[in-house]
């Protein structure tokens, strides 16, 4: 219960930003679905069309949608000359909204249509313009529906909004993600309860709204709607708070594993301790996380270079270790950002088999793999099998499988212990082989290129002395037996599992830090 | 023949092949109280909302006071007369107050103490202001769509099948009502009804329609004394043979 409550502790700066993020949704949502609700109530063709499109915006899952704006955005901002985010707030924003606009869209439709055609001539009869037809009778008739519409539409904003931690807008997703990555599932769990607890008080406002306005109790909808900003006001407060100083707090970035975690932690406590206030964005995809840095709303973070070298600079040669770090390093900073160095250890990809088997089969490296691999099933992570390095492996080895299946990192092993998977593309910084005692294959004809973990820093964090004093005595400083032993104490599954935090201060101590 | 103060010109209305009004021309005197009478389909109703333009005649004019009703705005127009349909079309989310002084307020009038003087004049109670249009009786309902069309003085009336859902006794008594009103207020009234006994025992001119025409223009003695054409009398046939079996179980 106490990792529950520590848990707890994470709440209330990504509840404000989820409350920012999705009610400014749900605000733009109904701001484009009321007017256009009633465009459509006059006209059948443009209902049919707008009802059409919100209905298939529906049917992509959020996470693609979400997803869908990182290129769109990109590829506009590229057109108007640069400038348009791609990342974070705003392809959340029209994600959201474009989620938000059915039940809106189609409950408003459905209850104009449905007012009494005998309360519509009288209005016409009375002599009302079209604009006071609108402000006296229709409005006020339909609100009560297009209320139940917000309503709908308020909840499942606030449950899509927990996937765009996916494109770096910090939400109460960041402890979902983050919690089961590590399987901290006090973590899941604070992140769901919290998620939920958000969408029923919002519901319940809403509700509130609706009943006062279906029984025409002015005080009852006019309480329920001051509530709601009220409560939005109080939920968002830890972000005006930080408005009022200059961008003193540093934002670090961690992909989606516990490395990532530990060594966000360990930045962060570092730049805690120089006088800076910190905080996380954690579970960010690969190429989000060096897009962000770039943009400079993510400060330091840390990436590999070999997947730099690959997914970013899109090389497919594998140059000597010294080569690929000065080529990278000339090449970020064309992107605005800075690489203060190596960390010390590489987290590459290797190719591990459960020991037994292995010996069995006669497996020491990737050549003699390719040659039994017909008959065995690749577990490996989400991205592995569309990534280059697998191309390059594959095609220099001419590996076959019977069968590939991505899982998320610790379903991996899990995989391979349970025997669903007989290799796994692992990670060569990973506690895990050790622990497991699996077998690394080695790769003779240098297919994988070099994965040096190396600190990224955006370029106005650069010329700031302080901030990268308080980096400087990491690098080269972290050698990957006590990087992988730091990684066991968050990955493993027993009583002895600890928080990246703590692995953080461990991991300090351990190499002197 | 006082000067007309409604003037029909030629006037006609297509919906796709079927004229719902063909050629009218009609004048109808200020003061008078005109009943159109006709099957279903026969035309008054259209016929009647052009009048307050709620119809829009593929040719021909109406004119008001020697005025053309295109005139001034559509909205401009409906406000200077009263029209009571057959479904009273209450605002459902306004008091009866609010749906009586409606006119008033969107021609940016004094309200003062007009609601309660035209509940007086439908004889409603004037505790009945509060209420919402769902807490009354049809025929309550009925008398507060007569007291919102009359709230602005409009010198004329239109009335739509306006007693049509109104159950016998009830719509006797608003009936009554109306005539009343009608010579204390000197309106210049039109009721469209399919009810030829009702167009007799309120109207002072009955119209008698089909297809879309008028084929029979005459007064209610007229039309008890038999005059006024075939198709009236074939009107007529329903309340005079009903008329003599209630005479004859009096017998």
């Amino acid at each position: 219960m106490s990792a529950f409550s520590d848990a707890l502790t994470r709440v209330p700066p990504l509840l404000a930003q989820h409350v920012l993020v999705s009610m400014a949704a749900l605000l733009l949502g109904i701001l484009i679905a009321v007017p256009l609700a009633f465009a459509c109530a006059r006209r059948p063709g443009l209902s049919r069309v707008a009802l059409g499109c919100a209905s298939l915006v529906q049917t992509i899952p959020a996470l693609a949608l979400l997803a869908l704006f990182y290129p769109v955005l990109l590829s506009l901002s590229g057109l108007v000359g640069g400038g348009i985010p791609a990342l974070g707030f705003l392809p959340s924003l029209l994600a959201l909204t474009l989620y938000a606009l059915l039940p809106i869209l189609r409950n408003g439709v459905t209850g104009l249509l449905g007012l009494d055609p005998a309360v519509l001539q009288a209005a016409d009869a009375v002599g009302m313009t079209r604009w006071q037809k609108l402000r006296l009778v229709e409005a006020p008739l339909v609100a009560p529906i297009l209320a139940a519409g917000i309503r709908t539409a308020a909840v499942w904003t606030i449950g899509a909004a927990t996937l765009s931690t996916t494109v770096g807008q910090p939400s109460l997703g960041d402890m979902i993600f983050a919690g089961l990555q590590t399987q901290a599932w006090a973590l899941v769990l604070a992140g769901c309860f919290a998620a939920a607890a958000l969408a029923l008080a919002v519901d319940a406002l809403i509700g509130l709204i609706e009943r006062g306005l279906a029984t025409r109790r002015k005080a009852l909808w006019i309480g329920g709607l001051v509530a709601l900003v009220l409560g939005c006001a109080l939920a968002t407060q830890p972000l005006w708070s930080r408005g009022g100083e200059p961008r003193r707090e540093v934002v670090i970035g961690a992909k989606n594993f516990s490395e990532q975690y530990i060594l966000a932690r360990l930045i962060g406590d570092r730049l805690t301790q120089a006088g800076y206030s910190v905080s996380y964005r954690d579970g960010l995809g690969s190429a989000v996380a060096f897009e962000a840095t770039a943009g400079g709303r993510v400060d330091v973070y840390v990436d590999y270079a070999g997947t730099l070298w690959t997914t970013a600079m899109h090389r497919h040669d594998s140059p000597p270790r010294g080569v690929m770090l000065d080529a990278l390093k000339d090449w970020a900073a064309t992107r605005d950002v800075a690489m203060l160095g190596p960390l010390g250890f590489e987290n590459a990809y290797a190719f591990a088999m459960k020991a037994p088997s292995a010996q069995r089969l006669g497996v020491r490296s990737l050549a003699d793999l390719a040659r039994v691999a017909p008959g065995l099933k690749l577990g490996s992570d989400l991205e592995f099998l569309d990534r280059p390095e697998w191309a390059a492996v594959r095609d220099a080895y001419g590996l076959r499988f019977a069968s590939m299946t991505p899982y998320s990192p610790t379903f991996m092993y899990r995989a391979l212990s349970s025997g669903r998977a007989d290799v796994i593309s692992a990670f060569s910084s990973d506690g895990r082989i050790a622990a497991d005692r699996l077998t690394v294959l080695s790769d003779p004809k240098r297919a994988i290129p070099g994965y040096d973990a190396v600190l990224l820093v955006a370029k106005d964090r650069a010329g700031d002395a302080g901030f990268v004093e308080a980096l400087r005595p990491m690098l080269n400083h972290i050698p990957v037996e006590a990087m992988r032993e730091a990684n066991y104490r968050v990955d493993r599954d027993d009583a002895a599992k600890e928080s990246p935090e703590a692995a953080a201060r461990w991991l300090a101590k351990r190499v002197g830090l | 023949m006082p000067e007309p103060m409604i003037a029909l010109e030629n006037l006609s209305r297509r919906y796709g092949t079927v004229a719902a009004v063909d050629g009218v021309s009609l004048s109808i005197a200020r003061g008078s109280f005109v009943a159109l009478v006709g099957a279903s389909g026969s035309g008054k109703s259209t016929l009647l909302r052009t009048i307050n333009r709620l119809e829009t005649p593929d040719s021909g004019r109406v004119r008001v006071d020697d005025r053309d009703v295109t005139a001034e705005p559509p909205h401009a127009w409906r406000r200077r007369i009263g029209y009571v349909f057959q479904q009273h079309g209450l605002f459902p989310h306004m008091t009866v107050a609010a749906n009586v002084a409606i006119g008033l307020r969107l021609a940016g009038r004094a309200v003062g103490d007009r609601v309660g003087e035209v509940l007086d004049l439908v004889e409603l109670p004037r505790d009945l202001a509060d209420r919402m249009p769902d807490a009354l009786s049809g025929g309550q309902r009925q008398r507060v769509a007569i007291a919102r069309a009359l709230a602005t003085e409009p010198p004329i009336l239109l009335l739509d099948e306006a007693l049509g859902a109104l159950d016998p006794v009830t719509r006797d008594a608003v009936a009554g009502r109306l005539v009343a009103l009608h010579q204390r207020l000197g309106l210049t009234t039109l009721l469209v009804t399919h009810d030829m006994a009702e167009a007799l025992l309120t109207a002072d001119r009955v119209l008698v329609m089909e297809r879309g025409r008028i084929v029979a223009d005459a007064s209610p003695a007229q039309l008890v004394a038999g005059e006024g054409g075939h198709a009236a009398q074939a009107l007529m046939a329903v309340p005079r043979h009903q008329a003599e079996r209630l005479a004859a179980l009096a017998r």
